[in-house]
């Protein structure tokens, strides 16, 4: 009889103050895990699929351009289009646009900036090819056409 | 009596609100952010042409040319022959890289540093004297019309780096899946890396598109 008395008088609470620790870890994992969505994709994105795919390096070296169609058509048309930071530009444009990214890095890093391309699949070639053209021009040569991992069947 | 009523209150912080609070930034970034996944095919432009100088003359051999031909109906023409099937490049291109046709001395190199496996190929199918004369002087050319899809354009040079990477990932001894990962900045890994590529240039030539779709 004693003995259940005793029982009954401990603390009936599960101890939750190790929650928090727990709720924080997962946190700082997701935190350092994920990047800010930088830009707001005003253009349609359906990457190409590849297999021999590279991983950057640096993240900080790469910047982007987005290349599709429009996401409303109704006000921008349905021609593939160019965006870099949230804004349409036109091909002679992307020569400022490396300026003011290679401005931001160290002087050493500068020849080493990677540009992405972000293009839509059902983008034709001609306007890649302007792009490029002023990449080179603006002697921003290396290149990273992104695009998702093509699960092989074997 | 009294003591013990002074004491209770400071006994302990009420910390049940901190995991609310924590799960409320955990769920902030959850929303706010996308997992980075950026992976992609690398490419080098060539650098800008000088306009001081003259263009420059081009006296390659029509054999050292592998050329790859997009219209804008995406059709492909590879050495003047139209293909149907894209994934058909990749090893057309590792038969014409890998062919002695007419070897100079670094090609010889090249050659006796091949794996014995590598050599088999070579000496079955890799001397046509039509094909290129070494890797050394191998060189893919690509060229896609204005009016060509992008995805398309992804498809070929996937598989031209395709060929190149297991060209390379053959001569190391390694996976191709390793290679892909291979990590120049570890000097065990770097040589590697240099011994796999030496005397076979990555010699991938992207044509500038012509105006009209063709």
């Amino acid at each position: 009889m004693s003995k259940f008395g005793k029982k009954s008088s401990t603390s009936q609470e599960i101890p939750t103050a190790a929650l928090p620790d727990i709720i924080f870890m997962l946190l700082f994992f997701f935190m350092v895990t994920t990047v800010m969505r930088e830009v707001e994709l005003m253009v349609r994105q359906d990457l190409p699929k590849a297999v021999q795919l590279q991983k950057i390096e640096r993240k900080s070296l790469v910047s982007y351009i987005y290349i599709g169609e429009p996401r409303k058509t109704d006000l921008y048309g349905t021609e593939p289009k160019i965006q870099v930071n949230d804004v349409f530009v036109e091909p002679k444009d992307i020569v400022r646009f490396v300026n003011t990214e290679k401005d931001k890095l160290d002087e050493v890093l500068r020849d080493q900036i990677t540009m992405s391309l972000k293009v839509d699949i059902d983008t034709k070639m001609g306007i890649v090819t302007d792009v490029q053209q002023e990449l080179r021009e603006a002697n921003a040569r290396k290149l990273l056409y992104s695009s998702r991992k093509l699960v092989e069947d074997i | 009596m009294a003591k013990n009523k002074k004491n209770r209150p400071v006994a302990e912080v009420n910390s049940g609100s901190m995991a609310d609070i924590a799960f409320l930034l955990l769920i902030f970034f959850l929303v706010t952010t996308t997992i980075a996944n950026d992976k992609g095919i690398g490419m080098l432009l060539p650098p800008k042409p000088d306009p001081n100088d003259p263009p420059p003359d081009i006296t390659m051999n029509q054999r050292n040319i592998f050329k790859i031909l997009a219209n804008s109906q995406d059709r492909l023409l590879v050495e003047d022959e139209p293909l149907e099937d894209v994934t058909k490049i990749k090893d057309m291109v590792k038969e014409f890289v890998l062919n002695f046709g007419n070897p100079d001395a670094d090609d010889i190199l090249v050659y006796n540093s091949l794996p014995s496996t590598m050599k088999a190929t070579v000496n079955t199918v890799g001397k046509r004297p039509d094909s290129s004369d070494g890797p050394g002087e191998a060189v893919v050319s690509f060229k896609a019309d204005r009016g060509t899809s992008y995805e398309l354009y992804i498809q070929v040079l996937d598989q031209l780096n395709g060929a190149y990477n297991e060209l390379y990932a053959e001569r190391a001894g390694i996976s191709v899946e390793d290679w892909r990962i291979i990590d120049r900045k570890d000097p065990v890994q770097k040589e590697l890396y240099d011994m796999a590529r030496k005397g076979i240039p990555r010699a991938i030539s992207i044509a500038e598109p012509n105006k009209i779709g063709g």
